[in-house]
């Protein structure tokens, strides 16, 4: 996105893009990252599959990438998925259950049925948030908090408190297989990814969820069926979040209900609002997100290789969280706006503040 | 007043009498169920071990009365719990210097949280979710580990018991029912209060008639992180440790107590007694779910989302009515 936004015009063009911020802090963890690890940027082939630092953070930051994929058309829309957390848990307990109990855990017959198990769940679950935030009209927090708080027990009632490990190749493979010499997560995830910014650039679809984000009574006069679309973002939401449930799952070969996906929807939110979609919805950023999603797995990886208590980091995040916010809000640019010389007035945005309250209450 | 006056009177009580009868029924089944079940000392049992779950959803009443929402509650807890233990374990302070010291750490730090959503414009829940990371993040610079306490003013607050008869209450559940009684005398009998109530129901018309809608919102915010602060004092003198993963989900206990209580989510409407109810209702779930033996822990998760669903969708009818 950032390639086609230069080639229309040079420097200024990459600079205002909505992803240049994003990658300079990527860039500038990973050049940091050198200064304590020389080689950090080497990637050797080994045994025909490729490793090194960089394809550790790819690896390991394709669940997040997931969840975040499908928070950022959520938050597109307006909305909040709290619940990501808890599908992650239940769609890997139900899967390694499934695995673990069948007669023949390392066929592939098996592995798909659990697949299907756990993505099926997924769109019950995703459903039940869509109708609640869509039909009955309950702010998203909430309605996904139900499904957070419940589903946390949902998932440890599966593995009855337990780990469940297993043992199937076909299954190992979603999360620790290589294909390709690269690791098959990396490989799915990007697929992912692509499918889901083919879908919503190349047809109306994105289009449509920024409007129903913008403004959902307008977009409802016009025609657009807000509530349909609402609803189906909260599914994928949920699907993309089982999909990394069944990848952090398989990486470990086993389902732990009580920590698998715990706090990923705080980092997902904060990828997010890292790749510039504001959280007001009505514009998003597939792009933007991905970089932010790496940006949080950078400086996880760089806080364990430096050796800070990796429990910090949430002290950054924080600050992180409150600094991109400040910038994306319309009242903290007006105020930084009239201090400087500029006096371009930005009565625009004071005038859709309240009316954005409006359509929310 | 005539009848249909009374009728959309009684039905904004629904949610509340709701809690009111499941909460006898709740303690009726469980006295017929389990042998030693009707006693009140299980009913002031419930008030001992959630002293300080209430003092927090006290707070989070007055917050989600305004329309807004206080995710950083539980990190607050965790991190009075952490600064206590830390000042008087590792660098000796007194008790009754510390106290006072975390209380007004978390009453400024909620305060600042009300100043930036109100001057900036910014969702509440995403700067209390800041403030939540923060609070957190801070717990674990102190110390990863967790801090136990051996000071004689905390030993002897986790250990006195008052007795009422043949009954005893601890002096944490009575500092929760003084907070109980504070925020029900400030939410619905002092000009605060009546802010509070103005500035839920909109906020727009709270601003156009002149009330001071800045000073309310910080000053809610204030109240909640005072209220987290003392819980957090509370689970000190209940836990007599200070550690960063004290009090992790919290934040949704208090939020199901309020919505529970009766308090509507979109603010404007609820009462603070409710909350209590809510606290009560979810202490009872625990409490059925240990005496029933068989039943394992997380089973009080599912029963407190499946509680906050049926809560939930029964606001919306109620609100969807009205209009």
């Amino acid at each position: 996105m950032s390639t086609a936004a230069a080639a229309t015009s040079p420097v200024k063009a990459v600079t205002r893009s909505r992803l240049f911020w994003p990658a300079v802090v990527l860039a500038v963890l990973l050049v940091a990252n050198l200064a304590f690890t020389p080689d950090f940027f080497a990637v050797r082939l080994q045994g025909g599959h490729l490793y090194g630092s960089l394809i550790d953070i790819l690896h390991f930051g394709a669940p997040l990438i997931l969840v975040s994929l499908g928070m950022t058309l959520v938050i597109a829309t307006g909305g909040i998925d709290l619940s990501v957390g808890s599908t992650v848990a239940i769609s890997g307990a139900l899967a390694c259950l499934h695995i673990s109990e069948s007669s023949d855990p390392g066929s592939l017959g098996t592995v798909l049925t659990a697949l299907g198990i756990a993505l099926g769940t997924a769109v019950l679950l995703g459903t039940v948030n869509g109708l609640l935030v869509a039909k009955a009209g309950v702010q998203p927090i909430i309605a996904t908090l139900i499904l957070m708080v419940a589903g946390r027990g949902v998932a440890q009632l599966i593995t009855d408190g337990q780990i469940i490990t297993v043992t199937s190749d076909p299954y190992k493979m979603i999360g620790g297989g290589y294909w390709l010499t690269m690791p098959f997560a990396i490989l799915l995830s990007a697929l992912v990814v692509l499918a889901t910014v083919l879908l919503t650039r190349s047809t109306a679809l994105g289009l449509l969820l920024e409007s129903v984000g913008g403004n959902p009574v307008a977009s409802r006069l016009v025609g657009i069926r807000a509530m349909r679309l609402v609803a189906l973002v909260y599914v994928f939401s949920a699907l993309c979040a089982a999909l990394a449930g069944l990848m952090v799952s398989s990486n470990v070969s086993a389902a732990d209900g009580n920590n698998a996906g715990l706090w990923i929807e705080l980092d997902a939110i904060l990828a997010v609002v890292l790749g510039g979609t504001s959280l007001n919805g009505g514009r998003f950023s597939i792009g933007g997100t991905v970089l932010g999603a790496l940006i949080i797995q950078t400086l996880s990886t760089t806080v364990y290789t430096i050796g800070i208590p990796p429990e910090t980091t949430l002290v950054f995040k924080a600050f992180v969280v409150i600094v991109v916010c400040l910038i994306q809000s319309p009242a903290f640019r007006a105020k930084l706006a009239a201090r400087g010389a500029r006096t371009r007035r930005t009565t625009r945005s004071h005038a859709a503040a309240p009316t954005n309250r409006e359509v929310g209450a | 007043m005539n009848a249909h006056a009374l009728l959309t009177r009684l039905r904004g009580q629904i949610p509340l009498l709701v809690t009111a009868v499941l909460l006898v029924s709740m303690f009726s089944i469980g006295s017929v169920q389990y042998e030693g079940f009707f006693s009140g000392q299980v009913v002031l049992n419930l008030l001992i071990d959630n002293a300080f779950l209430l003092v927090v959803a006290v707070g989070m009443t007055f917050v989600i009365l305004t329309g807004g929402i206080d995710l950083s509650v539980g990190a607050v807890v965790a991190l009075s719990t952490m600064v206590s233990a830390w000042l008087v374990e590792e660098h000796g302070w007194s008790p009754f210097l510390v106290i006072p010291l975390v209380l007004l750490m978390g009453t400024a730090g909620g305060w600042v949280m009300g100043w930036i959503i109100h001057v900036f414009e910014i969702q509440p829940f995403i700067v209390t979710l800041a403030g939540m990371f923060l609070a957190r993040g801070l717990c674990y610079t102190i110390s990863v580990e967790s801090i136990s306490i051996t000071d004689p003013t905390y030993t002897s607050m986790a250990q006195t018991r008052i007795p009422l008869g043949d009954l005893f209450v601890s002096p944490s559940a009575l500092i929760a029912l003084l907070v109980v009684a504070a925020g029900f005398v400030v939410l619905h009998y002092t000009k605060l209060g009546r802010n509070v109530y103005a500035l839920g129901g909109s906020e727009q018309s709270a601003l156009l008639m002149g009330l001071p809608v800045q000073r309310t919102k910080t000053t809610v915010y204030a109240i909640s992180g005072f209220c987290s602060a003392l819980g957090g004092v509370l689970l000190t003198f209940y836990m007599l440790s200070g550690y960063g993963l004290h009090a992790v989900g919290l934040e949704l206990d208090a939020i199901a107590a309020v919505v529970i209580g009766g308090t509507l989510l979109t603010g404007g409407s609820g009462y603070l007694l409710g909350t209590l109810l809510g606290v009560l209702v979810l202490g009872l779930i625990q409490t059925v779910i240990s005496f029933q033996g068989t039943l394992s822990s997380w089973w009080t998760r599912i029963v407190i989302g499946a509680l906050l669903f049926v809560f939930i969708v029964l606001q919306r009818l109620i609100t969807a009515r009205r209009r």
